[in-house]
């Protein structure tokens, strides 16, 4: 062999998402032509979790030249490995375009997306393999343990905690330090200790992202955890919906436990933990801390009420701390490099970072981490590149379906826990879904009211109730059948719900519904006395057309409709008869010409309220 | 009706194969009866659903109520007391999905196979779920058909997927 060529390793992205792009079929294409053109003593390829950027996937990186390759297609490998590993040309194609300039950017920290981060915790996804122990350690991984179990004493761990005014990242936002300090003062043994991994809020996906792409950092968290609050047992709990989670976070637990970082006297010291993951199998109230515990008990996850807290009363009556995977993830971070350096980042009310799933009506979707403290703005216009086709922005969810929309005079607002918890809403633990002009606000609420009753376990009235009843005003609303007293009485329930529920699930419920009718009344009051959706979205108030001048007469429409509601002749315009439309929406989406168009009913309807 | 679902298979012997896979089912978890969950986990993966004559089997290894056993698997949306199809579609109606037309993908599933979510076809080739989130927000709307994960879904990509699945059975 004649023939030598740079040493590079190519990092690909094997997340979640990429996964589902084809990213299996890049990699085994890409593994085939190195071995074929024997490349492999030069070139080798890595598996790595998710760098956030989902939006561009599949995606690989090339080091050291430090080059991404986006949207990649498995025929689009051929290209990169003649040209870039053997002629050292880069493949100007396959490179990511700012939306903004059309200019080709080369390497990632250039990208706007990845230019205003500061990660964190998720330093390590898309740089590391997961399933590889070494590659953490290499990072740093499993020293804040060693320093930790080198001489410093669990409460010294706690203050250090405390300091750094770390706080819960699942949502609620208690102080991390505080709540170990509960359960380490708590009497009683032994003392268990759960990763909350059980992400249910639709819309959010960093856990699923940090179990994947870094699973060792949480395990390292949950060991410093373990040993500051006395804690001999841990469980993690990840829900059934996230296999590839399940899969890695295995592979880690074994590779820990081989390496000496779970057992019996850990680091030949006198510390001792030993831990085991459960599969959630399916309900979004296991979230709540004690139906969670109840669940990894085997039993229907209800909810109690508290007092006791988890922290003197949990498993199996003993002292329970439970924390979610990215406050736990933090905590290896904070032991590295100081509660100082921690708490100076992000604002006075939150310090440290946020990681946050960006989805919905955005540019740039996928996973970012921000500095506390970042606005609205900036998170949707920098990060984010705006929103797609030059539609208008309306609204952000935060929080899921437990936290509130805010709206667009509000776009200046610093996210951390006061801030959002002023405007009605919370910060959750860090689902975000931009809406833009074609968001319909009330089927929105609807939307989420309709998952949370679905979810509700029935265990208290107001949530089983109350939930049920303001679904069927917000569907009747929806369907242009409700008058304004509905709407009074909408409000009435939900801030009942809300200030009577048992758990965090039916008291942030109404949420939602309260914050929409705070800043969006137009909506509902256009339901309700214009008979009219404005988003064009709601079924009940909308019909579908033909445009005459654009149709073309090509029989997409005619052959797709399920309704047999178009008729028309071959090469002529085509017509819909609205009687027997169900306003499916497949001819809408499927016209190459775009001759459909979708209207509030034209004659005018009676008014009553 | 709805009890019928539960009671279709209440009556029929556990056979033998049936009795050794439930065993070591049971003895991998130690006849524990906190590990219920991750038990009923293992017989829906073995058999593709729970079926009510081995939920009995299992209340008498461990010493517990079917009425309990039940009570449990009902709670939770991820048990299936009815046979699955060949394919079973499971589609995300996440709030990233929802926003993106995911109800307009769902009833065209729907009215394609001519079943409503939670529903299989008669000839036990499909069934339909929907899920709260998957966890593929970026990638939105997302269907997933047997472990596969289908994004950025439109009515035509979806309606190409369906031909190719009927095509091969």
């Amino acid at each position: 062999m004649s023939n030598s060529y740079k040493n590079r390793t190519i990092r690909i992205c094997r997340g979640t998402g990429c996964n589902s792009l084809n990213a299996g079929e890049i990699h085994e294409t890409l593994t085939k032509l190195i071995n074929e053109d024997n490349l492999s003593q030069f070139i080798s390829i890595k598996l790595t979790g998710c760098h956030g950027f989902c939006q561009v996937g599949p995606t690989i990186m090339i080091e050291p030249d430090n080059v991404l390759y986006v949207n990649l297609k498995a025929k689009n490998v051929k290209d990169i490995v003649e040209q870039h590993l053997k002629r050292d040309e880069i493949v100007k194609e396959l490179l990511y375009k700012d939306p903004k300039t059309g200019k080709s950017i080369k390497n990632m920290e250039e990208i706007q997306f990845f230019h205003e981060q500061y990660p964190i915790i998720t330093k390590n996804c898309g740089k590391i393999n997961p399933e590889n122990i070494d590659e953490y350690i290499k990072e740093g991984g499993y020293n804040s343990i060693k320093k930790v179990l080198n001489g410093i004493e669990p409460i010294e761990v706690i203050e250090e905690i405390k300091k750094s005014k770390l706080r819960g990242r699942g949502g609620a936002g208690f102080s991390t330090g505080e709540k170990w300090d509960f359960c380490r003062k708590a009497q009683g043994s032994p003392k268990y200790l759960i990763c909350n991994g059980d992400e249910g809020d639709p819309g959010a996906f960093m856990d699923r992202t940090i179990l994947e792409s870094d699973p060792h950092s949480v395990i390292e968290g949950m060991l410093i955890a373990a040993y500051a609050m006395g804690a001999e047992y841990g469980y993690i709990y990840i829900r059934a919906e996230y296999p590839l989670a399940i899969e890695r976070f295995s592979i880690a637990l074994n590779q820990a436990r081989e390496a000496g970082y779970l057992g019996k006297k850990i680091l030949n010291t006198d510390f001792n933990f030993e831990m085991e993951l459960k599969k959630g199998a399916g309900a979004f109230v296991c979230g709540e801390e004690t139906a969670l515990m109840e669940a990894i008990m085997g039993k229907r996850g209800m909810p109690r009420p508290r007092p006791p807290y988890p922290a003197t009363s949990g498993l199996w009556n003993k002292p329970t701390n439970i924390n979610n995977v990215k406050t736990l993830a933090t905590v290896p971070k904070i032991i590295e490099k100081g509660a100082e350096w921690y708490s100076s980042i992000g604002t006075e009310d939150a310090s440290g970072t946020i990681v946050i799933a960006l989805t919905g009506k955005i540019n740039n979707s996928g996973l970012v981490e921000i500095p506390m403290g970042t606005t609205i703005k900036q998170l949707i216009y920098d990060v984010g590149g705006g929103i797609p086709n030059g539609k208008m922005f309306k609204g952000i969810q935060t929080g899921g379906p437990s936290g509130g929309c805010i709206p667009e005079k509000y776009l200046d607002t610093p996210l951390d826990y006061s801030h959002l918890t002023n405007l009605g809403s919370i910060m959750g633990s860090g689902g975000f879904i931009v809406l833009d002009e074609d968001t319909c606000m009330v089927e929105l609420a609807r939307y989420f009211i309709s998952f949370t009753q679905n979810e509700s376990c029935g265990k208290c009235a107001p949530c089983r109730i109350g939930t049920k009843r303001m679904l069927d005003i917000l569907t009747k609303i929806t369907e242009g059948e409700a008058n304004l007293k509905d709407l009074t009485k909408l409000e009435k329930i939900a801030n009942i719900v809300k200030k009577t529920s048992l758990c965090g699930l039916g008291q942030t419920a109404p949420n939602p519904v309260l914050t929409t009718l705070k800043y969006f009344m137009d909506e509902y009051k256009a339901h309700i006395l214009k008979k009219s959706c404005p988003a064009l979205l709601c079924k009940n108030l909308i019909q579908y057309n033909i445009n005459e001048d654009i149709c073309t007469g090509c029989g997409v429409c005619l052959n797709n409709c399920p309704a047999g509601a178009i008729s028309g002749e071959e090469k002529k315009p085509h017509n819909i008869d609205l009687q027997s439309c169900i306003k499916c929406g497949i001819c809408y989406s499927m016209c190459p010409y775009s001759a459909i168009i979708k209207e509030n009913p034209k004659e005018e309807l009676v008014i009553h309220e | 009706m709805e009890a019928d679902k539960y009671n279709q298979d209440v009556f029929q012997d556990v056979s033998s194969n049936e009795k050794n896979e439930t065993d070591s089912i049971l003895k991998s978890y130690n006849h524990e009866k906190e590990n219920i969950i991750s038990i009923l986990q293992e017989i829906q993966e073995r058999f593709g659903y729970l079926p009510s004559n081995i939920i009995i089997y299992i209340s008498k290894q461990l010493k517990v109520s079917s009425a309990e056993i039940f009570s449990i698997a009902t709670f939770y949306s991820q048990f299936s007391f009815q046979k699955r199809g060949k394919y079973l579609i499971i589609c995300c109606d996440g709030t990233a999905c929802h926003v993106k037309g995911a109800p307009l993908i769902l009833n065209f599933i729907e009215n394609q196979l001519g079943i409503k979510s939670g529903e299989t076809t008669d000839d036990l080739l499909f069934s339909i779920e929907s899920v709260a989130c998957l966890g593929c927000c970026a990638i939105s709307p997302v269907c997933v058909i047997n472990g596969q994960i289908y994004g950025d879904l439109t009515i035509k990509k979806i309606s190409n997927i369906l031909q190719k699945l009927m095509k091969r059975t």
